[in-house]
């Protein structure tokens, strides 16, 4: 614990110079969350391996550098045509892009929305209007019981603010990409949204979070998700950040009755990445589908904490993560699922709550390592809640039954591997995002074959 | 075409064939008939190169090549083909892929051009007939979610499509329904010519009503044991095993 005092100090310090230049406008309700929220944060420090949530990952490495924090827009330089390998090819899409956590307007370019839909930078609604955030903003993301949470409601300011009202479609999908740089200078940011989709609504919302420098970054973000009365959301994040970068991020949703919501978290990028994602089936007969995707190699080390919150009855969840480590690299999935106590009523002779986990991996390498954790807790009756988790190699049966048909030893490696990734990349339903990873994927997979063949 | 000399193999320090001699010529039917555990599976995976078997001793030449030194895969654009007891099921690799790329590397390995999707398509829309098969097929996952009737007509429809120069079925009839037993042997039948060897692997005589052997070879505790014409089937049939075991417990 004593180690860590001295990091925390520094946040502290930023959060004293960050309040500073806020000037009159320290006085807002908004305000008043982010003083609990620092609050609460020197309470808890950062985490240690003795922290339950942080047992297999060392977050170490984020506290020992002395990051500049990111205090305002910054083009860093940054062109459209840096940004240009990481858009979506042939995506139709609104695009915001965030450099270090605050909006670019220049870099972004915005669709036609339907009536009364906002897409936009978040600082800018907090000056112009904040009463359209404040009912969501940090209502539902934890900050109590975690640290990184805590220091990113502490330093909300930019990121950014989609609203979809009552009944309207969002017929292109919104992309928001956050880029970290490195430009010979070690940069923390704490990037912010909040996607409000009304009842009746549905939207499409991909996160990006990329690094176009070879450098040490450190971005720490929050999302919150808020579906409406059968609102329908669709959301994907994709993590292609730089080989040293730190990446931590909390995806939470809130879901009201009927509401269907889907998120796909995709890892493949970052040195240290620590994935939380939380999801509040907060109404009857609301549907999630959680989804996730990382493979990592050489020392990357990529960590998923998934939880599950089935407080309405009736609800269903669905959970296939799936991770391919390589190299020495390092894979943590804790798969969450909560069940609270459910009045039973008349009851519709229906489960009041079904739910299916499952975290499947494959190890391409001696060295590589997963732990992976399912955890359920149940407090109510008729439940059905299933997990399955399974750690293993290629199987043999499979390579050489391709092989008995002619199909060579490294590429029935690669057809197997490619098939097991595909299985959860097919469930990508925007089509140019799917191909784009696809490809992604296949690049990483073919440079960790190429460095296996050098060894 | 295949010439096995005084074969053994073990697995796991399990010795298993303890001296296999046998020699199959173009154009050939032979099959190889023995009790539970007796070693012809083995033979069959040891043939089509399946690593946890090792062979200890002897030697087996294709094609005036050394087979044992070769790799499954160059085995199979070789022209060895293998219908597994078990076909393996692969989820996420769709079937028509699948064969597509197998198929090229024995075209490749052949000096032929490499079909397109297209022209693959054909073909095996063609050779689907031969077994009675929906196109379908070629859309699934290889195997997966296939009844057992299912799996054993997809080896010979990939036999069909492979043209192998020396097939090796093994326990092609376990498992299947007098129906389905006929639609594979009709196929086998119709792809057996006086140019390709085949080698029918199987417990019960019932597969050789239709599949009609030159020879039989009843393999006991990894001998063959008695060599003879088809007549020989039927002898064991009515006797079954339990002769041929003591002869294999004198030699």
């Amino acid at each position: 614990m004593q180690q860590t005092v001295d990091q925390k100090d520094r946040y502290l310090s930023a959060f004293e110079g960050f309040e500073r230049r806020l000037n009159g406008k320290s006085a807002s309700p908004l305000h008043t969350v982010r003083r609990a929220a620092i609050a609460r944060f020197a309470e808890l420090g950062f985490p240690t391996t003795r922290d339950e949530a942080w047992r297999t990952t060392s977050v170490a490495p984020i506290t020992k550098v002395a990051f500049r924090p990111a205090t305002g827009y910054d083009p860093q330089g940054l062109t459209a045509g840096r940004l240009a390998p990481f858009l979506f090819e042939g995506l139709a899409c609104s695009q915001l892009v965030f450099v270090n956590g605050y909006y670019s307007p220049e870099l972004s370019s915005l669709r036609a929305l339907p009536e009364g839909a906002q897409a936009g930078s978040l600082a800018a609604i907090l000056a112009s209007d904040p009463e359209a955030v404040t009912p969501h903003l940090a209502r539902h993301a934890r900050y109590q019981d975690h640290a990184f949470a805590a220091l990113n409601t502490a330093f909300i300011q930019d990121g950014a603010f989609v609203r979809i009202p009552k009944g309207a479609v969002l017929e292109d999908p919104i992309h928001l990409l956050f880029v970290s740089t490195a430009r010979g200078e070690a940069i923390a940011s704490h990037p912010r949204s909040l996607i409000v989709a009304e009842a009746d609504s549905r939207a499409t919302v991909i996160e990006s979070y990329v690094g176009p420098d070879q450098g040490v970054s450190f971005t720490n973000g929050v999302t919150e998700v808020v579906a409406g009365e059968n609102a329908v959301v669709d959301h994907y994040k994709v993590q292609r950040e730089a080989r040293e970068a730190f990446h931590v991020a909390t995806f939470h949703a809130h879901q009201g009755r009927g509401s269907k919501l889907s998120t796909q978290s995709i890892s493949l990028g970052g040195g240290l990445v620590r994935n939380d994602v939380v999801v509040a089936l907060d109404g009857e007969d609301a549907e999630a589908a959680l989804n996730g995707f990382y493979l990592a190699d050489g020392r990357q080390h990529v960590d998923n904490h998934t939880w599950i919150e089935h407080v309405q009855p009736y609800c269903t969840s669905r959970e296939l993560y799936k991770g391919i480590l390589d190299g020495e690299s390092k894979g943590v999935f804790r798969g969450r699922i909560f069940v609270h106590p459910m009045a039973h009523g008349a009851g519709r002779g229906q489960l009041l709550v079904d739910a299916i986990q499952s975290n499947p991996n494959l190890l391409l390498s001696d060295r590589a390592e997963i732990s992976t954790r399912p955890q359920l807790e149940i407090y109510a009756d008729d439940v059905r809640c299933t997990h399955g988790a399974t750690v293993g190699q290629l199987d043999e049966n499979a390579i050489f039954y391709l092989r008995s048909r002619g199909i060579g030893l490294e590429e029935a490696r690669q057809v197997l591997i490619k098939a097991f990734a595909d299985e959860v990349l097919n469930l990508i339903q925007v089509e140019p995002v799917r191909a784009q990873l696809e490809r992604l994927v296949s690049q990483k997979l073919e440079a960790g074959r190429r460095a296996r063949g050098a060894r | 075409m295949l010439e096995i000399k005084n074969l053994h193999a073990k697995v796991e320090d399990k010795e298993i064939l303890r001296g296999i001699d046998l020699r199959v010529n173009a154009g050939e039917i032979h099959a190889i008939m023995g009790p539970n555990g007796s070693g012809k599976s083995t033979l069959a995976q040891v043939l089509a190169g399946r690593g946890e078997y090792e062979v200890t001793a002897g030697e087996v030449t294709y094609e005036g090549k050394d087979l044992l030194d070769m790799a499954p895969e160059e085995r199979a654009r070789e022209g060895i083909f293998m219908a597994f007891q078990y076909p393996v099921e692969i989820p996420g690799v769709n079937s028509a892929y699948f064969l597509r790329a197998g198929l090229n590397e024995i075209r490749k390995h052949r000096g032929l051009e490499e079909l397109d999707a297209m022209d693959f398509l054909a073909l095996a829309r063609e050779k689907l007939k031969l077994v009675e098969m929906d196109e379908g097929f070629l859309r699934r996952p290889v195997n997966e979610g296939f009844s057992g009737g299912e799996k054993k007509r997809n080896e010979i429809f990939q036999m069909a499509v492979l043209e192998p120069r020396l097939a090796v079925l093994d326990e092609t009839d376990s498992g299947l329904d007098i129906d389905a037993l006929k639609i594979v042997s009709n196929g086998v039948n119709r792809l057996h010519t006086p140019d390709n060897g085949v080698i029918v692997v199987t417990h019960y005589q019932r597969l050789l009503n239709y599949i009609v052997p030159d020879y039989v070879h009843v393999l006991v505790k990894g001998r063959i044991v008695r060599s003879g014409g088809k007549e020989l089937a039927l002898a064991l049939e009515e006797k079954g095993y339990e002769g041929f075991e003591a002869e294999a417990v004198k030699a």
